[in-house]
C-alpha cells in the first residue's frame, strides 16, 4: 500500500470515529462504527483511536482484543456463527459444529479458501427454544440439522449476495 | 390500513422468524393482495409458545384466534378454508390463543403484553395498560416509589436475586447531583431468552420501568447495555425509544411534568463477563470488561463514579406492573422469600420449549413434564441445568425441588435468570463438565488466578480423568481445584463454575469412568465429532 493510500485510510477511519470523541465511554461505540463500516478493525485503527481518545496505543489494543466480536482481519463474505452453548449442545450442536468444520475444511476463526465463509463460535443467541442455532450476519436460524446447515452453507457459497 | 380490514398478528420475534415468521407474513400479504382480501398484518413479539411458531392470530369479535405453526405453503389452503373469518375448519386452528393450556397455567404479570401489543406503537402500549404506572409514579414521592418496590419483595432477576428495594433505597439516599440507571441487557446465560423476548415484544415496558426507577432514585440518565448478539432487540428498542420520545414520555419534560429522563443504547461486543455488573460498567466506560472489587457497590459509586442502579431487563420491566397494581398485589404471588413471578425459559431437549411465567413454588418436574411435555427427542430426560452455564446439573432425584431461590440454594443450585436446559439420556456429563471449565477459561476476565489459570488446569484434569490412569487422584485434585476457585474468585464466573463441574461429577460418576479414545472425543449419540472440542486459546479474553 502506498503512503498516500495509507493516509487516506487513516482519514477515512478518523471520520468514522470522530463523532464518538465527545461521547462518555465512546471507545466501544467507535470500534463498532469502524467494524460496522469495514467488517473488521484495520491496523491503523489503534493509532487513530489512541490519538482521538487521548489513550496509549496499548490501551486501545487492550480493549480491541478483549472483546470476541472485534476482528482484526477482513472476514469472508459471510460471518457464520455456530452456537456452542448448552441448549444447543442438548440437541446435537456439537455434531453440527464438527460437521460444519469438516465440510468447510476450516476451524473456528478461519475463512474458507473461496472467501465465502468465516466461521466463528458464539455462546448463545437467545434462540434456545429452537436449538441448535446458527447466525449469519443478522439472521438467526433455528432447529438446525446437518441437512439444513448444508443447504444454508451451499447457498452462502453459491455466490449469493453478502449478508449484511 | 383499510377500514374493515381483518387484523392478523404475526410475531417478528427472533425465534419466530428463525422458524419462518417473516416468510409467512410476507406471503400472507402477497396472497391477500392477489385475492383482493382486506388484511392488516401487525408484527408483534412472540407469546413464547415456540413449538407453535410461526403462530398466526386472527382478530375476530375482540378475540384472537390462533393458527400454528403456519408455513408460507400452508397459506393458500388456509385462506380457502376461511382463515380471515377465523374459521374452525382452517387447518392448524387452535381456538382463542389465551385459552391454550400452555398459557392458562401461567400467571403473566411482567410478560402480559408479550405477543399481544405492537411493540413500536405507543397507542397500542397504552391500550394494553402501558404508561399507567408512569402516570401514577409522577404523582408519587421518590420514597413512596421505593417503598412500593420494597413491599413487592422483588429480587433481582439477573441472577443474584438481591432485594431490589434495598438497592433503590441506597441510590435514593446517595447524595449526588448525577445518578444513573443501567439496564443489564447482556443476557449471556445460555438457555435464557426472556430479556430478548421482552425487548423485542414489549420494549416500552422496559423503558417505562427505567423511567420510574429514575423518578424514584433521582437519576436522569439511563443506559441500556445490550449484547451484540441481539440485532432484532436493538432495532425494536430503537423504534420504541423514538416513539416514546415523540409522545413526550422520554426526554426533558416527561408527560408535561417538568421531570426529565433520557436513555442511551450501548452495544456490547461478545464477552460473557460483561454481564457481571461491574465489568459491564467498565465496558460502558470504554474499557476492557474486567470485574471491579466491591466495595464500593455500584449503588454508591458505579458508572463514572456516580451512584448507579444496575438492574436486569426483567427486573426493570416488572416495575410498571408493580407500580400500577401495587407492591402488595405483586407479593401476593410466590412463596417464602421468593415473591412475584419469574419468566422461566424452557430450552434444550424439551418438547414444548418456550416462555413460562409462573409464581415461584412449582416443582422443576412439573415445569419439565406438565408444561414442557418432556423431551423433544422422545428419549428419557437425564439431566437439567437451571440458571445458565454456572448452574448445577440436576439429576432426576432433585427434580421435585420447588422453584424458589432458597430451595435451589439449599441443594447447591440456583434459579438465576430462569433458564432451564433439559438433556436426554444421550448426554455425556463428562463432556458437559469439561465444557463448563473450558467456557470459564475462554471468558475469564483474567483478574484472579484461580479463575484464569485454574480453569485451564481444570480442563486438563478432566481430560486426564478420562484417560483413567489415576482416576482417584485426579478426582481429588479436581475437587480441590474447584474449592480454590470457589473461595478465591472475585466474581461468580470463577466462583460458580465448580457448580456444573462438581454436580456432574457427583451425580453422574459413571460418565467419568468410561474409557475414551482421545481427550475431548465424545461418545454422546448426538456427537460425531472427530477430534477434541477444545476452545482455541485465541478466544480467551
Ligand atoms: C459472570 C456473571 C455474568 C452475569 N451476567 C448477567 C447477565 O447477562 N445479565 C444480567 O442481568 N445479570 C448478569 N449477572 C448479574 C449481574 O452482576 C447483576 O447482579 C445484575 O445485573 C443486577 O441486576 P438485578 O438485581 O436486576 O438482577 C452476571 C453476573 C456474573 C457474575
Ligand atoms: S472470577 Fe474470573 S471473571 Fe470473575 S473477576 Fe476473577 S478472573 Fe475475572
Ligand atoms: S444455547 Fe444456543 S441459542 Fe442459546
Amino acid at each position: 500500500m502506498s503512503e498516500k493510500e495509507g493516509d487516506k485510510d487513516m482519514q477515512g477511519l478518523a471520520q468514522l470515529t470522530a463523532p464518538f470523541r465527545t461521547v462518555a465511554g465512546g471507545l466501544l461505540p467507535a470500534l463498532h462504527a469502524v467494524q460496522d463500516a469495514l467488517g473488521y478493525l484495520p491496523e491503523a485503527t489503534t493509532g487513530v483511536l489512541a490519538e482521538q481518545f487521548n489513550l496509549s496505543r496499548a490501551e486501545v489494543h487492550g480493549v480491541m482484543t478483549f472483546y470476541h466480536h472485534f476482528r482484526r482481519s477482513p472476514p469472508g463474505r459471510h460471518r457464520v456463527q455456530l452456537c456452542r452453548a448448552e441448549s444447543c449442545q442438548a440437541v446435537g450442536g456439537r455434531a453440527l459444529e464438527a460437521h460444519a468444520k469438516r465440510v468447510l475444511d476450516i476451524d473456528y476463526h478461519q475463512t474458507t479458501a473461496d472467501g465465502a465463509v468465516s466461521l466463528e463460535p458464539v455462546y448463545c443467541l437467545g434462540n434456545c427454544a429452537c436449538s441448535p442455532s446458527v447466525r449469519v450476519g443478522d439472521e438467526v436460524y433455528g432447529m438446525m440439522n446437518v441437512a439444513r446447515l448444508d443447504a444454508l452453507l451451499a447457498e452462502l457459497r453459491g455466490g449469493a449476495e453478502a449478508v449484511p | 390500513m383499510s377500514a374493515g380490514a381483518t387484523r392478523v398478528y404475526v410475531p417478528a420475534d427472533t425465534s419466530a422468524v428463525a422458524l419462518g415468521a417473516d416468510r409467512t407474513a410476507r406471503r400472507l400479504e402477497a396472497l391477500c393482495d392477489e385475492r383482493g382480501l382486506a388484511v392488516t398484518v401487525v408484527r408483534t413479539g412472540s407469546r413464547g409458545a415456540f413449538w407453535l411458531e410461526p403462530l398466526l392470530e386472527v382478530e375476530r369479535d375482540g378475540q384472537r384466534i390462533g393458527y400454528g405453526p403456519v408455513q408460507p405453503e400452508d397459506l393458500p389452503g388456509l385462506l380457502d378454508a376461511g382463515l380471515l373469518s377465523a374459521s374452525e375448519q382452517a387447518p392448524g386452528h387452535l381456538g382463542p390463543v389465551e385459552d391454550l393450556p400452555f398459557f392458562r397455567c401461567q400467571q403473566r404479570l411482567t410478560c402480559a403484553r408479550l405477543g399481544v401489543v405492537d411493540p413500536a406503537s405507543v397507542d397500542s402500549y397504552r391500550e394494553h395498560g402501558g404508561l399507567r404506572a408512569l402516570e401514577r409514579a409522577l404523582e408519587m414521592t421518590p420514597q413512596a416509589l421505593v417503598d412500593e418496590v420494597k413491599t413487592s419483595g422483588l429480587r433481582g432477576r439477573g441472577g443474584a436475586a438481591f432485594p431490589a428495594g434495598i438497592k433503590w433505597q441506597t441510590v435514593l439516599d446517595a447524595p449526588a447531583a448525577d445518578k444513573t440507571i443501567v439496564c443489564n441487557a447482556d443476557e449471556g446465560d445460555s438457555g435464557t431468552y426472556s430479556d430478548r423476548m421482552l425487548m423485542e415484544g414489549d420494549p416500552m415496558a422496559l423503558l417505562e420501568g427505567m423511567l420510574i426507577a429514575g423518578l424514584a432514585t433521582g437519576a436522569r440518565q439511563g443506559y441500556i447495555y445490550l449484547r451484540e448478539e441481539y440485532p432484532r432487540a436493538r432495532a425494536s428498542l430503537e423504534r420504541a425509544m423514538t416513539a416514546l420520545w415523540a409522545a413526550g414520555c422520554l426526554g426533558s419534560n416527561i408527560l408535561g411534568s417538568g421531570q426529565c429522563f433520557d436513555v442511551a443504547l450501548r452495544i456490547g461486543a461478545g464477552a460473557y463477563i460483561c454481564g457481571e455488573e461491574t465489568a459491564l460498567l467498565e465496558s460502558l466506560e470504554g474499557r476492557r470488561g474486567t470485574v471491579r472489587p466491591k466495595p464500593p457497590v455500584p449503588a454508591i459509586a458505579g458508572l463514572f463514579g456516580q451512584p448507579t442502579l444496575v438492574h436486569n431487563v426483567i427486573s426493570l420491566a416488572s416495575v410498571p406492573a408493580i407500580i400500577s397494581a401495587g407492591g402488595e398485589h405483586y407479593r401476593g404471588y410466590g412463596v417464602e422469600r421468593s415473591r412475584g413471578t419469574l419468566p422461566f425459559q424452557l430450552a434444550g431437549n424439551i418438547e414444548r420449549a418456550g416462555l413460562v411465567e409462573l409464581p415461584f413454588g412449582l416443582t422443576l418436574r412439573e415445569l419439565l413434564y406438565e408444561i414442557g411435555g418432556g423431551s423433544r427427542s422422545g428419549r428419557p430426560l437425564r439431566a437439567v441445568q437451571v440458571g445458565g452455564p454456572l448452574g448445577a446439573y440436576l439429576p432426576e432425584s432433585q427434580w421435585d425441588t420447588p422453584l424458589d431461590y432458597e430451595a435451589f440454594a439449599a441443594i447447591g443450585a440456583m434459579l438465576g435468570h430462569g433458564g432451564v436446559v433439559a438433556f436426554d439420556d444421550s448426554v455425556d456429563m463428562w463432556e458437559q463438565a469439561r465444557f463448563a471449565m473450558a467456557f470459564c477459561a475462554a471468558e475469564s476476565c483474567g483478574k484472579c488466578t484461580p479463575c484464569r489459570i485454574g480453569s485451564t488446569r481444570g480442563v486438563e484434569i478432566i481430560d486426564r480423568l478420562a484417560a483413567g490412569a489415576d482416576a482417584e487422584g485426579d478426582r481429588h485434585l479436581l475437587e480441590d481445584l474447584c474449592e480454590t476457585m470457589r473461595d478465591g474468585s472475585l466474581c461468580a464466573l470463577g466462583g460458580m463454575t465448580p457448580a456444573p463441574v462438581l454436580s456432574a461429577l457427583r451425580h453422574f460418576p459413571g460418565d467419568f469412568q468410561r474409557p475414551r479414545g482421545r481427550p475431548g472425543q465424545s461418545e454422546s449419540r448426538h456427537d460425531t465429532a472427530p477430534g477434541p472440542q477444545i476452545i482455541p486459546s485465541t478466544e480467551a479474553g
